[in-house]
């Protein structure tokens, strides 16, 4: 192809030349775009490291091994945690016990049985609205159903309000990943004979069981700083208890007590506590995304 | 014998047995007819191949005979399919049975997530109680017969997704196979890949005729004549014409089924 003896006519002579109106406001147009969104994504960062830098400032003073090994104090004197976090690891593993068959069975239902029928419309419709409620009304809800009856506050009861939490999250990813294995998986198992059960279990299930992990994962981050549902359950105990049955002691409620509190002692356990949910958090969440990116590859 | 081309099979094509007899099949989708009174014999230990322009019905066709269609609410197929003289569109017969007995490969190759050893037993196990060594011996077989073995003995514990495209469809067959059906559906097995590969499963499907009854849906009139005995022409959810595949070629019956295979539309 010659160019040096194009005419200026010539149809095959590109538009698309830095003078051309329409291109240069083109590119005006997404460099103002691209401002604004680095704008924002800078307002959102600064605040986040903001968080972080303060949590790691206050929180590293009260780190250290007292922080695992010894009790929640009693005010004006140094302790640790202990307690309270073996506290949150029972009532959220108990939790997310509960949560994950139900959810995953349930995601299951509706993303392979029950599809389009009505039962699985409704499910999805209660399903969205039990994600989004607030936190504190299933608190409340549980509180009623079981603190009230049974007449006092317990770990379990305290790992049923956040399985009610978890539920809807394992509910969504396991239906959102189920929905991404190709039909044509399904035709290929069908078509050798298998039924159903075996079907999801071994094939479709099996292909997206990353994906399914990274929602169980992310139930757990969810509802590993829940404050306002333990409040009504499971309350909050000064001592070493592994009694389900009994007030069980838990960081979050363990946090919110102490940086209420006049005394310095508490506050610093807080900062420690805070910080040691986010960083709980943090790695749950570089967990979950480490395996969601093996599962796409 | 395996290369025999199919335009000198003419004579073996009258004698065959029916394996499925088609009689006045109606097929819908909700309101939408798909398939409109076919009726077709298709014989025992031979290639079948359905053609035709895209939308005429031929994978609908296809997708009856195991009756993969009802797994989608809306579908719904009217007439008589008899495989070995029972009708299979009978409400009361068994799916998963009828789908060991009814083997389907796919166009695109679908291996399961799990080992190229697991992918074949998966199936095996739906019907057959082996132990190790058995287990193996038929996992070996089946490899065999689609050709895959020499190139997947050494990592039999491997990923079925570690395989190439062409790999993938012959270990698709190798599970379909493995599970010993009496009929092999094919839906456009090869349109997705390249042609050495395509080559090879041609090659393979020829072999597997002399023990399965094998319907083919293909898109590609020469790999219709390559490998089959008889043919079908559809069009717009009717079969216009079916004879043996020698003939259809040459001397097609009627009008539309020669403007299609001179190229003259589809």
């Amino acid at each position: 192809m010659s160019t040096t003896s194009v005419p200026a006519t010539n149809v095959s002579q590109s538009l698309a030349t830095p003078d051309n109106p329409i291109y240069k406001r083109r590119v005006w147009v997404n460099r103002f775009n691209l401002l604004m969104s680095l704008a924002t994504m800078t307002f959102g960062m600064v605040f986040l490291l903001w968080i972080l830098f303060t949590l790691f400032s206050k929180g590293l003073a009260a780190f250290g091994p007292a922080l695992f090994t010894q009790m929640t104090p009693p005010p004006g004197s140094d302790g640790g945690l202990a307690n309270a976090i073996f506290g949150s690891l029972m009532i959220v593993g108990s939790a997310i016990l509960i949560a994950t068959p139900i959810g995953i069975m349930a995601g299951i239902y509706l993303a392979e049985v029950g599809r389009d029928n009505w039962i699985a419309k409704i499910t999805r419709f209660i399903n969205d609205i039990l994600l989004s409620a607030p936190s504190i009304v299933i608190g409340l809800f549980v509180y009623t159903l079981v603190v009230s009856n049974v007449k006092h506050y317990s770990g379990w009861a305290g790992a049923a309000a956040l399985a009610i939490i978890a539920v809807p999250v394992v509910v969504r990813t396991t239906e959102t990943m189920l929905l991404l294995v190709p039909n044509s998986m399904r035709e290929a198992a069908v078509a050798l004979g298998a039924p159903q059960w075996r079907v999801v279990l071994m094939v479709t299930l099996k292909s997206v069981q990353s994906g399914v992990v990274t929602g169980v994962l992310l139930a757990l981050a969810r509802i590993s700083g829940e404050t306002a549902p333990l409040l009504f359950t499971s309350l909050n105990n000064q001592f070493w208890s592994s009694d389900m049955n009994a007030p069980m002691a838990n960081l979050p409620v363990a946090i919110f007590q102490f940086a209420m509190s006049p005394y310095e002692e508490w506050q610093r356990l807080a900062w420690a506590g805070a910080l040691l949910i986010t960083l709980t958090v943090l790695v749950l969440n570089i967990i979950a995304r480490t395996l969601f990116r093996q599962k796409s590859q | 014998m395996a290369f025999q081309v199919a335009l000198g099979d003419t004579t073996v094509a009258e004698v065959a047995a029916t394996k499925i007899g088609i009689k006045n099949l109606n097929f819908f989708y909700g309101n939408f007819q798909g398939l409109r009174n076919i009726t077709l014999d298709i014989p025992e230990r031979q290639v079948t191949a359905f053609i035709g322009p895209s939308g005429c019905g031929k994978s609908t066709l296809l997708r009856t005979l195991n009756r993969m269609y009802s797994l989608y609410p809306g579908q719904r197929a009217e007439g008589e399919i008899n495989l070995n003289g029972v009708n299979v569109l009978d409400p009361k017969h068994d799916l998963n049975a009828l789908r060991g007995q009814v083997g389907m490969v796919f166009q695109k190759p679908t291996p399961f997530p799990m080992s190229i050893y697991d992918n074949i037993a998966f199936g095996v196990k739906l019907y057959e109680r082996l132990n190790k060594s058995d287990m193996d011996e038929r996992v070996e077989w089946a490899l065999k017969k689609a050709a895959l073995w020499t190139e997947a003995k050494d990592k039999l514990s491997q990923s079925g997704l570690s395989l190439s495209g062409g790999q993938q469809q012959r270990l698709c067959i190798a599970r379909g196979i493995a599970v010993k059906p009496e009929v092999l559906l094919l839906d456009e097995p090869t349109s997705a890949l390249d042609p050495i590969s395509t080559a090879r499963i041609e090659e393979l499907v020829s072999e597997l005729r002399t023990d399965y009854t094998i319907v083919m849906v293909t898109h590609n009139m020469q790999q219709a004549a390559r490998v089959s005995q008889h043919t079908a022409y559809m069009y717009l959810g009717e079969l216009i014409e079916f004879t043996p595949t020698a003939q259809i070629f040459v001397k097609p019956k009627d009008k539309r089924t020669e403007d299609y295979i001179t190229g003259r539309f589809g």
